[in-house]
């Protein structure tokens, strides 16, 4: 691997291989002195188009528990609003040297545009880009989804992959890069999705979709799946006639009191409820579903820096697999 | 006194082989067998297709306005490489051609350029803004003498408009070049809406935005008794549109690009912006289907859509980047490759669909003539065998957004003759036409 662009394209062998680095680094959060030293002398730029406070500081964490120097360009307030060109700013990274390029893009393909081009020879992750993909956000997601069901099971993770699991991604599919790049890794590890939306947020073309589509998440719940995904609704989606009115999606899609209940009674007694943030709570989620034990939303966030810290190290670290794992190194 | 020229043993369109043509005082002053003519330059053509010179319906030039982008000088240089003798120059330069005094310098600067034609299209409104009609007569009547209307880039989607529009240029016997593309339906639209923006993300232009608007033009100008050509069709359920409407008598044209015939909407894939053009590449069945009506005339023509930009249009993400493709000097080959090769049309259909139609849609009187004596040597002289890598920067255009780089393709311009002139000869620009009314 030499960019991670998309989910699309990964293997169920490079994603296990991620998952499983993570793994590693969720041990490195857990010990008093958080950092390991194997990025020590190599640069790492945020480069974000788009403001995303959450994840720039999940990758700048992730950078710096790996030793690595973290540069962060926010394009807004800086010379891109002046209307210089992705081009120049990636020529300008590269001049300086940045090893890897985590890129955050209103504009879908931006990522996979600047990896193929003669720019810049850094590492590309795409940390977002459009309404294409989000792909640390799915590797985060499908980690958080290994640990805990196969912490019910009463086995290891490592390894392992997400056969067996059924998995409801509920909301604004047609605009979600978190609904895609979850979709391509899920199933690539075996899982089975389920998208469940009102037709207007699903996409022409769907139709190909390795994918159940439903309309009714009721129907879906009743199914008990092992996992319900949630996706933040946007707020310019409510002025453009996507659906009707906010009370009314809350209604039928959002994930509400009495869906939280139903679920107790229902086969989902182990169902989690997932969640990429940041949370329009009374929209797509209550407060009390948000809030609930069944809610993953934080460990998310903690497995965010894990994965992320896997996918720095395996691309900037080269992708031989008969290296030192980090753990190893960090003994030396 | 001009240079004669004497065509040896040709192969014309129709298939006759070893056919004679001589070129003198801009005509052709003979055709037979076994010509001689002391003093004239004689081009061998024995192999080669001797073809009525191409004329494009659908180019832009970009002069006034985006001469970074391109000329009038270099646009039709390139359009002689690729075996053109003529092209309609689209409205929307800057300022636009919505004014006599905008055509007739775009006709000035071709005429000065003196490689090919320059038929300057009007725009159908003010500033292509859809708001009130240009001064569609003033336009017909100027030394330019539009025949062909059109806002194309932007669709005339108001209906009352449309409607005035085509009843108006009846007076002068002119027709609306529409550039069929719903607005509403297709805000911020950056591909075609199927299977792959789905996975890529990108906002989808439908089909049915394309088809909605050809099914109520062709319904339009079949009430009001006018003459319509639709721009650049895209997809398989426009073309069952055209076909309906034409066997109900509906006085309408059609065209298609050399990309549309060739190319498809996986390339978007690459997120190339080099593939990104309006309207967008679509699937495999679309072009399926546009290579039948081509075949079968219910496309009636080939327009390039020869859209130049700079390379720093291209250079940028998908989203950022300008739509359009060069075309003028790969139409040929491509249309060789997509429609010949694979049998199914012929030299004779595609002398049709290059040159004699094309011509009469603009009715531009002089080119897509009959190979006969006395007609305006315009005339296009092309190796079917020969084969060539296509590589933008070896091209007389600005532009070198060509989605065809690196591909191998059939066919090469020999020769143009433009008014019995070679602009292109043994496959390299030549000369102007002695009449350009160069600096």
């Amino acid at each position: 691997m030499k960019h991670l662009l998309s989910t699309e394209n990964l293997s169920a062998a490079d994603a296990i291989r991620i998952l499983d680095t993570a793994e590693e680094m969720a041990l490195v959060g857990e010990r008093e002195v958080k950092k390991l030293p194997a990025l020590r002398g190599r640069t790492v730029v945020n480069l974000f188009f788009e403001d995303s406070t959450r994840t720039r500081i999940s990758f700048e964490a992730a950078a710096k528990r790996l030793s690595a120097d973290v540069i962060n360009f926010a394009a807004k307030g800086s010379s891109v609003s002046k209307g210089e060109s992705l081009k120049d700013t990636a020529q300008t990274l590269e001049a300086m040297s940045a090893d890897a390029v985590v890129i955050r893009h209103w504009a879908s393909g931006a990522p996979a545009r600047l990896a193929a081009s003669d720019w810049i020879d850094a590492a590309v992750v795409n940390a977002g880009d459009g309404t294409h993909e989000h792909p640390t956000q799915a590797l985060l997601d499908a980690f958080t989804l290994r640990r805990h069901w196969s912490q019910i099971a009463g086995r290891a993770s490592l390894g392992e992959d997400l056969r067996g699991l059924r998995i409801a991604i509920v909301g604004d599919v047609l605009h979600s890069r978190v609904a895609r790049s979850n979709l391509w890794l899920l199933t690539t590890l075996g899982a089975e999705v389920t998208l469940v939306a009102p037709p207007t947020l699903l996409p022409v073309g769907i139709a190909d979709w390795p994918c159940r589509v439903s309309f009714d998440l009721d129907e879906v719940l009743a199914t008990g799946p092992h996992a319900i995904m949630m996706l933040r609704v946007q707020g310019e989606r409510m002025n453009a006639a996507f659906f009707p009115s906010a009370r009314e999606y809350a209604r039928t899609w959002g994930f509400d009191d009495d869906r939280l209940a139903a679920l107790e009674v229902s086969a989902g007694k182990d169902t989690i409820i997932m969640h990429p943030g940041p949370m329009n709570r009374g929209l797509e989620i209550s407060s009390a579903a948000a809030d609930s034990p069944r809610s993953t939303v934080l460990a998310q966030v903690r497995n965010g820096v894990s994965v992320r810290m896997a996918v720095l190290y395996l691309l900037l670290s080269g992708d031989d697999s008969t290296q030192p794992t980090p753990a190893q190194e960090a003994t030396v | 006194m001009t240079t004669t020229y004497l065509i040896k043993g040709a192969t014309t369109a129709a298939g006759e082989t070893g056919v004679d043509v001589l070129v003198a005082d801009g005509r052709i002053a003979e055709r037979g067998r076994s010509l001689s003519s002391a003093g004239a330059v004689v081009v061998d053509a024995d192999g080669l297709v001797l073809l009525p010179g191409m004329v494009d319906i659908h180019t832009h030039l970009r002069e006034p306005g985006r001469e970074d982008a391109e000329t009038v000088e270099t646009g039709t240089r390139a359009a002689a490489m690729g075996g053109y003798t003529s092209v309609h120059a689209m409205a929307n330069s800057m300022p636009v051609a919505d004014t006599a005094g905008v055509v007739e310098q775009v006709y000035a600067l071709g005429r000065r350029a003196g490689w090919v034609d320059v038929r300057p299209v009007g725009a159908v409104t003010v500033g292509l803004a859809g708001e009130r009609l240009a001064e569609l007569g003033a336009m017909a009547q100027s030394r330019a003498g539009v025949r062909v209307f059109s806002d194309d880039g932007i669709c005339v989607s108001d209906p009352v408009l449309m409607r005035r529009a085509l009843e108006y240029v009846k007076a002068f016997d002119g027709v609306v070049a529409q550039h069929a593309q719903e607005p509403r339906l297709t805000e911020g639209a950056q591909m075609n809406e199927g299977a792959v923006s789905a996975v890529l993300g990108l906002a989808g232009w439908p089909a049915v935005a394309e088809e909605s608007i050809i099914a109520r033009d062709v319904l339009l100008a079949q009430h009001v008794g006018s003459r319509l050509h639709v721009c650049h069709v895209s997809t398989a359920g426009s073309v069952e549109i055209i076909r309906w409407a034409k066997q109900r008598g509906v006085n309408v044209t059609a065209e298609v690009t050399p990309h549309h015939l060739l190319l498809t909407d996986e390339l978007v894939r690459s997120w190339n912006p080099v593939y990104k053009v309006n309207p967008p590449l679509r699937t495999n069945e679309d072009v399926t289907a546009l290579r039948e009506a081509l075949a079968d005339g219910t496309i009636d023509v080939v327009g390039t859509d020869h859209a130049p930009h700079p390379s720093e249009h291209k250079e940028c993400e998908w989203a950022q980047a300008a739509m359009g493709m060069t075309g003028l000097e790969t139409a040929l080959s491509v249309v060789q490759h997509a429609m010949i090769e694979t049998g199914l049309m012929d030299w004779a259909r595609f002398a049709e669909a290059t040159s004699i139609l094309p011509a009469q849609i603009g009715r531009v009187q002089t080119q897509g003539r009959p190979l006969a004596a006395g007609e305006m040597a315009n005339l296009t002289l092309v190796d079917p065998a020969a084969r060539w890598t296509v590589d933008p920067h070896k091209m007389a255009t600005k532009g070198r957004n060509s989605p065809f780089a690196g591909l191998e393709l059939p066919g090469a311009v020999v020769a143009t003759f433009f008014a019995g002139h070679p602009t292109v000869l043994e496959g390299r620009l030549n000369t102007p036409h002695p009449d350009a009314q160069g600096d």
